[in-house]
C-alpha cells in the first residue's frame, strides 16, 4: 500500500464517508488538508466567517437529512464553530467539524492559534475526537459520520492535530466499527406499544404531540396514517412544522409560548399525550406543574434520557420514530379490525371550535406594513415547495404562524439554542443541498446584521437564495418584552438612530455592494409585486428590504414561567374556555 | 438526598474523566467521591462514583451518562449487596505519653502503622466510610497533623461481575457514500 499524508487521508476519508459539500475556511494549522481538497470530488465552499459555515452545514444537513460537514482551522477558527456546534446539539442536527490542531507536540503550550476545543466543545457535542496520529484518521472519520448520524443525531467535532496531516500513513477506509459504549435503540418494544394502544383506545382526549424527531427520523407519511386512523388531533412543535400538513383539518398549529390557542388547550386540556420526538421544552410546556395537569403521558423518544426529564412518562418508548409510529399503526388497527375504536369526537368538536373562533391573526395597522402581511403573501407566492430559513424572535414566530407548511424539511430554525444569524447561512446550506428548490431567509434585522456577511459567498459561489428581511429597525421580540412588561422603556433595542432619516445600513445598497439584488418595500400594495420580482431573480441571491412597522407584536402569547392556561390571544384578551367541561 | 453509589465502565481514552466529571457539573451534581483504576479487561477502566442525591435526578444523571460515547456500563451497587472501602493515610501526632494509646486504636481498629516518626505515626486504616469515621473520631483527640483520603471503591457480593456482558465488540458497517445519511 502507498504512503499518503494525513492531509490526503482525511480527505480521502471526507470522500470515503460521503462528504460531498464542506463549508470552511483555511488557517495554518488546517492549511495541509486544503492542498489534497483541491483535487477532491468534494466541493468546498469558501465562506466569509466560520460560524457562517457552521450553520451553512446544519441548513444542508436539516434541508436534506444528509451530514453536513464544515471545517475551520485551530484556534480562532475552531471557537467560531462554537455557536453552531452548540446549535446543531440542541435541534439534534447530524454536523460533523472538522478543525485543525496545532502540531503533536506544541499542544498544552499555548501555542500560536491553540484552543483545546476538544474540551471546549465536549458540553456541546455528541462526540469529539483529538487525532494525533495520521494512523487513526480513517477510522475516526467513519466513527464521526456514523456517531452525528445514527440514533439522536447530533454535532461530532474531529480535531486533527497538523503534525497528524503532514505525516506519512497509509489509508485503509475501515470496513466496520466497534463502539462498545454506543448502541442506539431504534427498534421500540412490543409491550409498550401494545400499553400505548391500549391509553389510546381508553382515552377520550388524546392529542399527538408531535416534535422534531419525526422529521429528522422521516416519519411524516407514517404519522399521517397514525393521525387519519384514529382521528386524534395533531399539534406539531416549532421544530416539528412540516412534519404534519398544515392544511390538514386534523391539524391545530404549534403548541407553546406563542402557539395556537387550539394548539395549546388541546395539551392542556388533554386526557392523554402522545409525545413523538418531542422533549417537553420549556417553551412549550410553560410553567411545568401546572402543564397538562390531567394527562397521561406516552413518551416516544430515540433518546432515553428525554424520557421522564421534565414530564412523568406513564408509557415510555425507546425507538426511532418512524418504527414507533409504524408499529403503533399496525397495533391500532388490529385493534380497529377487532372492533376497538376510540371515542374521541366530543374532543375533536370542542377543539375544532377553539380553532375556528382563535384563528391566527393580526390587526392591520392604521399606517405602515405589517409584517406578517408580508410573511402570509411570501407563503402564497413561493408555495410549499419552498425551504424557509428564519432566525430568532419576532420574525421567526411569524414564519411559523404564516408561512404554510406542508412538507417536513421545508422549515429550518433555531430551536433550541436560539441563535440569532442562523438565517442567511442556513438558507445557503439549504440551497446547496437543494440546488433546484427556492430557499427563501426570513430574516430579521437584527438577526440579518449577525451573519450577512455570507452574501458574498452565495454571490461569488452562484447560491442564489433570497433574503425577506423583515425590517422593524428594531430588536422586535425584546422590544415587545419592553413593552408587555418593563414599561414600554425601550433599553437598546433600537437598531436605528433616533433622530436622523437615513438608515444604517442601508440594506438595499448592502446587498448591493455584496453583489446580489437589492430591493425595497414599505407599502402592502408593492408587497406582491416585488415577492414576484424576487422570485424571477435566479441567478444572483436578492435581498428584499420589508420596511414593517415596529409596534406589531407576536400573538398568542404565555408569558414567561406562567401557566398556559394564562394564554392571551391578543394583548389583555384572554380566549373564554365556556365549553371546558368535556 | 441519599448516597448513592455508581460502578461505571468506560473505554480507557484521554478525557473520558473530564466528560464524566463535566456532565455531573453541568448537570447540577457534586461527586462526594469518585476512585478511578485498570479493570481485569485491557482498555477498560472502571470508576466509582459516589454521589448525594434523590432517585428521580439520580436516574436522569445515569442515562446522560449512558449517552456518553465510552461509557460502556453504569451499574448502582446496592450498599447490602456490595463491598465498599476507601483508604485513609493519616499523621497522628504520638508523644512518649500517647504513643501506646494510639497504637492500641490501631490495633483495635485492624489499621497499620506505616511510618513513625518521634513525635508522630502515619496510619493506614481501610475499610466503609463508617469505620474510617469512627477511627478518625477516635484519633481526633490526640491531634490530627495530616490527612489523606481515597475515594471509595466498591464492588458486588457473589461471584458474578459486571463486566461479564456488554464488552463483547459489536460491530456495524462503516458509513460509505453510498449510505451516508
Amino acid at each position: 500500500m502507498s504512503e499518503i499524508t494525513g492531509a490526503q487521508s482525511l480527505v480521502r476519508s471526507l470522500e470515503a464517508a460521503g462528504a460531498d459539500n464542506i463549508f470552511g475556511i483555511p488557517g495554518g494549522a488546517i492549511l495541509p488538508a486544503y492542498d489534497p481538497l483541491m483535487d477532491s470530488s468534494i466541493r468546498h465552499i469558501l465562506v466569509r466567517h466560520e460560524q457562517g459555515a457552521g450553520h451553512a452545514a446544519q441548513g444542508y444537513a436539516a434541508a436534506t437529512g444528509r451530514v453536513g460537514v464544515c471545517m475551520a482551522t485551530s484556534g480562532p477558527g475552531a471557537t467560531n464553530l462554537v455557536t453552531p456546534i452548540a446549535d446543531a446539539y440542541m435541534d439534534s442536527v447530524p454536523l460533523v467539524a472538522v478543525t485543525g490542531q496545532v502540531g503533536a507536540s506544541m499542544i498544552g503550550t499555548d501555542a500560536f492559534q491553540e484552543a483545546d476545543i476538544r474540551g471546549i466543545t465536549m458540553p456541546i457535542t455528541k462526540h469529539n475526537f483529538l487525532v494525533t496520529d495520521p494512523a487513526d484518521i480513517p477510522r475516526t472519520v467513519a466513527e464521526a459520520f456514523y456517531i452525528a448520524s445514527t440514533g439522536r443525531p447530533g454535532p461530532v467535532l474531529v480535531d486533527v492535530a497538523k503534525s497528524a496531516l503532514q505525516s506519512m500513513t497509509s489509508f485503509q477506509w475501515p470496513t466496520e466499527i466497534s463502539l462498545p459504549g454506543y448502541r442506539p435503540v431504534t427498534k421500540p418494544h412490543s409491550k409498550q406499544i401494545r400499553e400505548a394502544a391500549r391509553l389510546i383506545l381508553e382515552s377520550r382526549k388524546p392529542v399527538l404531540y408531535v416534535g422534531g424527531g419525526t422529521i429528522r427520523a422521516g416519519a411524516s407519511k407514517e404519522l399521517r396514517v397514525l393521525a387519519e386512523l384514529t382521528g386524534m388531533p395533531v399539534v406539531t412543535t416549532l421544530m416539528a412544522l412540516g412534519a404534519f400538513p398544515d392544511s390538514h383539518p386534523q391539524h391545530l398549529g404549534m403548541p407553546g409560548m406563542h402557539g395556537t390557542v387550539a394548539a395549546v388547550a388541546a395539551l392542556q386540556k388533554s386526557d392523554l399525550i402522545i409525545s413523538l420526538g418531542a422533549r417537553f421544552d420549556d417553551r412549550v410546556t410553560g410553567n411545568l406543574d401546572s402543564f397538562a395537569p390531567h394527562a397521561k403521558v406516552i413518551h416516544a423518544d430515540i433518546d432515553p434520557a428525554e424520557i421522564g426529564k421534565n414530564r412523568h412518562a406513564d408509557v415510555p418508548i425507546v425507538g426511532d420514530c418512524r418504527e414507533v409510529i409504524s408499529d403503533l399503526v399496525v397495533a391500532l388497527q388490529a385493534e380497529q379490525d377487532a372492533g376497538h375504536t376510540g371515542d374521541f369526537e366530543a374532543w375533536v368538536g370542542y377543539l375544532a371550535g377553539l380553532k375556528q373562533r382563535y384563528p391566527l391573526g393580526y390587526e392591520a395597522p392604521a399606517e405602515g406594513l405589517a409584517p406578517q402581511y408580508v410573511i402570509q403573501r411570501l407563503s402564497d407566492i413561493a408555495g410549499p415547495d419552498a425551504i424557509y430559513t428564519s432566525g430568532v424572535g419576532q420574525h421567526q414566530m411569524w414564519a411559523a404562524h404564516f408561512v404554510q407548511y406542508e412538507k417536513p424539511r421545508t422549515w429550518l430554525n433555531s430551536g433550541g439554542l436560539g441563535t440569532m444569524g442562523y438565517s442567511v447561512p442556513a438558507a445557503m446550506g439549504a440551497k446547496v443541498g437543494c440546488p433546484d428548490t427556492t430557499v427563501w431567509s426570513i430574516d430579521g434585522d437584527g438577526c440579518f446584521q449577525m451573519t450577512n456577511q455570507e452574501l458574498a459567498t452565495c454571490a461569488i459561489e452562484g447560491i442564489p437564495i433570497k433574503v425577506a428581511v423583515i425590517n422593524n429597525e428594531s430588536l422586535g421580540m425584546v422590544r415587545q418584552w419592553q413593552t408587555l412588561f418593563y414599561n414600554e422603556r425601550y433599553s437598546n433595542t433600537n437598531l436605528q438612530r433616533h433622530d436622523g432619516p437615513v438608515r444604517i445600513p442601508d440594506f438595499v445598497k448592502l446587498a448591493d455592494a455584496y453583489g446580489c439584488v437589492g430591493l425595497a418595500c414599505d407599502s402592502a400594495d408593492e408587497v406582491d409585486a416585488t415577492i414576484e420580482k424576487a422570485m424571477e431573480i435566479n441567478d444572483v441571491p436578492v435581498v428584499v428590504d420589508f420596511r414593517v412597522h415596529r409596534d406589531a407584536m407576536v400573538w398568542p402569547m404565555v408569558a414567561a414561567g406562567t401557566s398556559n392556561d394564562e394564554i392571551k390571544y391578543a394583548r389583555d384578551l384572554a380566549p373564554e374556555w365556556e365549553h371546558d367541561e368535556l | 438526598m441519599s448516597k448513592h453509589t455508581l460502578s461505571v465502565l468506560v473505554e480507557d481514552r484521554p478525557g473520558v474523566l473530564t466528560r464524566i466529571a463535566g456532565l455531573f457539573s453541568r448537570r447540577g451534581f457534586n461527586i462526594e467521591s469518585l476512585a478511578v483504576g485498570p479493570t481485569e479487561h485491557d482498555g477498560i477502566s472502571r470508576m466509582t462514583i459516589v454521589v448525594n442525591v434523590e432517585e428521580s435526578p439520580l436516574e436522569q444523571v445515569t442515562k446522560q451518562l449512558n449517552k456518553l460515547v465510552e461509557v460502556i456500563k453504569i451499574v448502582e451497587l446496592d450498599q447490602a449487596a456490595s463491598v465498599h472501602r476507601e483508604l485513609v493515610l493519616v499523621k497522628v501526632a504520638a508523644t512518649a505519653e500517647t504513643r501506646g494509646q494510639v497504637l492500641d486504636t490501631v490495633q483495635l481498629f485492624r489499621a497499620k502503622v506505616v511510618d513513625v516518626a518521634p513525635d508522630a505515626v502515619t496510619i493506614q486504616v481501610t475499610g466503609n466510610a463508617g469505620k474510617i469515621a469512627d477511627f478518625l473520631r477516635v484519633v481526633e483527640p490526640f491531634g490530627i497533623r495530616e490527612l489523606v483520603q481515597s475515594g471509595m471503591v466498591a464492588i458486588g457480593r457473589g461471584s458474578r461481575s459486571i463486566s461479564e456482558r456488554n464488552l463483547r465488540p459489536v460491530s456495524v458497517p462503516a458509513p460509505t457514500a453510498a449510505t451516508a445519511g
